[in-house]
C-alpha cells in the first residue's frame, strides 16, 4: 500500500496541514501520511531574501519515505526560481516530490488583514496542483481546475477545489497504469 | 493545442536554464535545453522549435545576439525571446532591431512569461491554422504535401515532377483513397500550367449523356431545357488540366469522342457544329485496372493507349505501411488543429494496430480512422483502445471477393460470413441468404461448414 505524504516543515501550523492532508485525501482517492521535514535554511539566498524552491524540492525528493507514492513538502517560505521572481509551488512533473510555499497565500502578504478561511482554500488549491503535476497532469485551459495556472491568488481563488472531467480522468489513468 | 510548439530554453547557467524549462513542461510544453550559443545552433538545425529563450550574456564567443542571428537564418519563423539580467534599453534596442520579438528582464514575473508565451502560441497557432485554411481552400497541392517515404512512392512522385511540365497525357492508377486527385493537382501546380485552371470532373458521377454536356458543353436548343448555350469542362479547362476521375466508367460512345478530343484537340460542343479547338492537358484516373477492361473488351484500346502515354500508378497503402506511421502523424497533427484537441501523438499499441490493418479504402480510411479516433479520444494520446472499431471492422471486413474465386468458393464464403453475423442461427440465415433452411442444411454440409 502506497500512501500520499504531506511533509510538513517545522514552521507550518496545523490548521493548514490538515486542510491540505483531507482534500488530497479526498480527490486522490489515497490514504495520507505525514512526515516532519528537516528544515530548508540551507536553500536561503541572502540576495533575493527568499528560498530557492529547486533545492528544497530536491531535499523532498531525499526525505520520500519507501512507502510514498508521492509526497507534498508544505512550507511557509517564500520560494523562488532563478528565471522567476517567485512561485507558489514546483513539482517533478510525473515524479515523487513537490512543494508548496504558503507565504503568498496569506492575505497578510499584501497587506491586507489576516483571512484564515480564503488562505486555507488556497492552499488546498495549491496542493492539488502541485501534487497534480506529480501525477502526470500539465497546465489546464479550464480556468476554474486546479491545474489551471495561476500567476496570483486572484486566479487562485478563482479557481475550485477540485480538477476538471478531463484532467479527473487522466489522474484516473495515470494513478491505473502506475 | 500547446503539444505542437516545441521550446529551446538556451543559458550557460544550468540552474537557470533547467528553472524554466520545467516550469515551461507543467505549463505542457515540450521543452529542450541548450547551454551555449553553438549547441542552440546545433539543435536548431536539426528540430525546428517554435519558441527560443536565449539569455543573453553567454561565454564562449557567441553571445544571445549572435545566437539568435544565426539561429534567425536557419529558421525565420522562430519567435526568440531575450532574456537578460540587467536590463539596459541599448540592449533592448540591439535585440529588438535583430529580430528578438520580446525581451525579457530576470527574475521576471510569472505572469509576464506565462502571457508571453501564450499570446505568442496563439499567434503560432492562428498562422498554421490559416496556411491550413488557405490549402483547403486552394487546394493548391503540390508535391511537398503528399506525405510519403516509401521508394515505390518516392518512384512516382519523382515520376510525376518529371512530367509536369509536359503536355502528354498522364493515366494515374491507383485503388480509391491513395490520392489520385492529389498527385494530379500536384502535376498541375508543379507544371507551366499552373497558373491556368484545373478542372476536375468524375466521370462516375454523372449518366452518359450529362456526362457528355458537362465535358463537352451545348449549343441553345440542343435539347429540351439547353436554354442557352453552356461551356463544357474542357473549354474551361483550356490552358490548363482537366482532371477526369474515375475514367474507367465512362461509356463506349463516350470514348470514342473522348478518343477524338486527345487526337485533335478539337470536339463538338452537344447539338453544335462549330468545332472549339482548345489546348488543354489531360489528366486521367481510375481504381480499375484499364489493362484487364481493355482485354474484357470493356474499354477501347486505342483510347487506353492514348491515355496511358505516361503512366503512374500509387501503390495502395497496404503496400506502403512504412508511411503509416508519417501520415498517422500528419494527421493527427493537421487534425488537432481542425478539431481544437490537444492530441499530439499515438501509443505505439495504437500504431501497432494501424500497421496490422489492411485498409482496403487506403490513405483516405485512415485519415478518417485518425479523426474517429480523435474525436473519442480523451488523453493526450491515442491509444489501442481508440482504434478498437478498425478490428471490429476487420473482422466484417474478411469477407471480400478477390477475382479469381469459383462461384461455389464464393457461396461457401457468403454461408459462412451470413452465420457468423446471425451467430450460426440456421432459421435466421437461412432468412437473409433468402433460402429454405433446408438447402441451407444441404449447403453447409456439402461445402463441410463448421459450425
Amino acid at each position: 500500500m502506497k500512501y500520499l505524504y504531506v511533509g510538513a516543515l517545522a514552521e507550518v501550523e496545523r490548521p493548514a496541514l490538515t486542510a491540505i492532508g483531507e482534500c488530497a485525501a479526498r480527490r486522490f482517492g489515497m490514504q495520507v501520511r505525514e512526515i516532519a521535514l528537516p528544515s530548508i535554511d540551507f536553500a536561503f539566498d541572502a540576495g533575493r531574501k527568499q528560498y530557492a524552491s529547486t533545492e528544497a524540492l530536491e531535499l523532498a525528493a531525499r526525505m520520500c519515505p519507501p512507502d510514498a507514492a508521492k509526497l507534498l513538502a508544505v512550507t511557509e517560505r517564500d520560494l523562488f526560481v532563478p528565471v522567476l521572481t517567485f512561485v507558489f509551488g514546483q513539482a517533478q512533473l510525473g515524479g515523487r516530490a513537490a512543494i508548496v510555499s504558503l507565504a503568498r497565500l496569506r492575505q497578510e502578504f499584501y497587506g491586507l488583514p489576516a483571512n484564515p478561511p480564503v488562505f486555507l482554500e488556497r492552499a488546498r488549491k495549491e496542493a492539488l496542483h502541485e501534487l497534480g503535476h506529480t501525477f502526470g497532469l500539465v497546465h489546464c485551459a479550464t480556468e476554474t481546475c486546479a491545474m489551471s495556472l495561476a500567476t496570483g491568488v486572484r486566479h487562485i481563488d478563482s479557481k475550485e477545489a477540485a480538477f476538471c472531467t478531463p484532467c479527473g480522468a487522466r489522474l484516473v489513468r495515470h494513478q491505473v497504469n502506475s | 493545442m500547446k503539444l505542437h510548439w516545441q521550446i529551446l530554453v538556451v543559458d550557460d547557467e544550468e540552474v537557470m536554464c533547467e528553472s524554466l524549462a520545467a516550469w515551461l513542461r507543467e505549463d505542457g510544453y515540450t521543452v529542450d535545453t541548450a547551454s551555449s550559443g553553438r549547441e542552440a545552433v546545433t539543435k536548431a538545425a536539426h528540430r525546428d522549435y517554435a519558441i527560443y529563450f536565449i539569455d543573453l550574456k553567454m561565454p564562449g564567443g557567441m553571445d544571445g545576439i549572435e545566437t539568435m542571428m544565426q539561429i534567425r537564418k536557419q529558421r525565420p519563423d522562430a519567435s526568440i525571446i531575450i532574456i537578460t539580467a540587467y536590463a539596459t534599453v541599448d540592449t533592448a534596442i540591439t535585440a529588438m532591431k535583430e529580430g528578438a520579438q520580446e525581451y525579457i528582464v530576470k527574475p521576471c514575473n510569472p505572469e509576464e512569461i506565462s502571457l508571453l508565451v501564450s499570446r505568442i502560441v496563439k499567434v503560432k497557432n492562428l498562422q498554421r491554422e490559416n496556411s491550413i485554411l488557405r490549402k483547403k481552400l486552394s487546394r493548391q497541392y503540390v508535391f511537398h504535401d503528399i506525405v510519403s517515404k516509401n521508394a515505390r512512392m518516392q518512384q512516382v512522385l519523382t515520376l510525376a515532377q518529371d512530367v509536369a511540365s509536359l503536355r502528354s497525357t498522364v493515366l494515374i492508377q491507383g485503388e480509391s483513397g491513395t490520392g489520385k486527385e492529389l498527385v494530379a493537382r500536384a502535376i498541375h501546380n508543379s507544371g507551366d500550367r499552373a497558373s491556368q485552371p484545373f478542372v476536375a470532373v468524375s466521370c462516375a458521377a454523372l449518366a452518359e449523356t450529362l456526362l457528355e454536356s458537362e465535358l463537352f458543353g451545348y449549343e441553345k436548343g440542343a435539347f429540351t431545357g439547353a436554354a442557352q448555350q453552356k461551356r463544357g469542362k474542357f473549354e474551361m479547362a483550356d490552358g490548363g488540366t482537366i482532371f477526369l476521375d474515375e475514367s474507367g466508367d465512362i461509356s463506349p460512345k463516350l470514348q470514342v469522342d473522348l478518343l477524338r478530343v486527345l487526337q485533335d484537340r478539337a470536339f463538338y460542343r452537344v447539338g453544335g457544329s462549330e468545332e472549339v479547338r482548345v489546348d488543354v492537358r489531360v489528366i486521367a484516373a481510375t481504381h480499375v485496372n484499364l489493362q484487364q477492361a481493355v482485354a474484357e473488351g470493356k474499354f477501347r484500346d486505342d483510347l487506353f493507349y492514348r491515355l496511358n502515354v505516361i503512366e503512374v500508378r500509387i501503390p495502395p497503402l497496404r503496400e506502403r505501411k512504412d508511411d503509416i506511421p508519417m501520415l498517422a502523424r500528419h494527421f493527427i497533427e493537421r487534425l488537432a488543429h481542425e478539431l481544437g484537441k490537444d492530441i499530439s501523438d499515438l501509443s505505439e499499441g495504437a500504431l501497432r494496430s494501424l500497421l496490422d490493418y489492411n485498409w482496403p479504402g487506403n490513405v483516405r480510411e485512415l485519415e478518417n480512422a485518425i479523426e474517429r479516433a480523435m474525436v473519442t479520444c480523451r488523453a493526450r494520446q491515442l491509444g489501442e483502445d481508440d482504434f478498437a472499431f478498425l478490428t471490429q471492422s476487420t473482422a466484417a471486413a474478411q469477407f471480400a471477393i478477390p477475382a479469381g474465386m469459383t462461384i461455389e468458393e464464393m457461396e461457401k464464403l457468403l454461408i459462412v460470413a451470413t452465420l457468423d453475423r446471425t451467430m450460426g442461427n440456421i432459421k435466421e440465415s437461412a432468412r437473409v441468404l433468402g433460402i429454405d433452411r433446408s438447402t441451407l442444411y444441404e449447403k453447409i454440409k456439402r461445402y463441410n461448414i463448421q459450425r
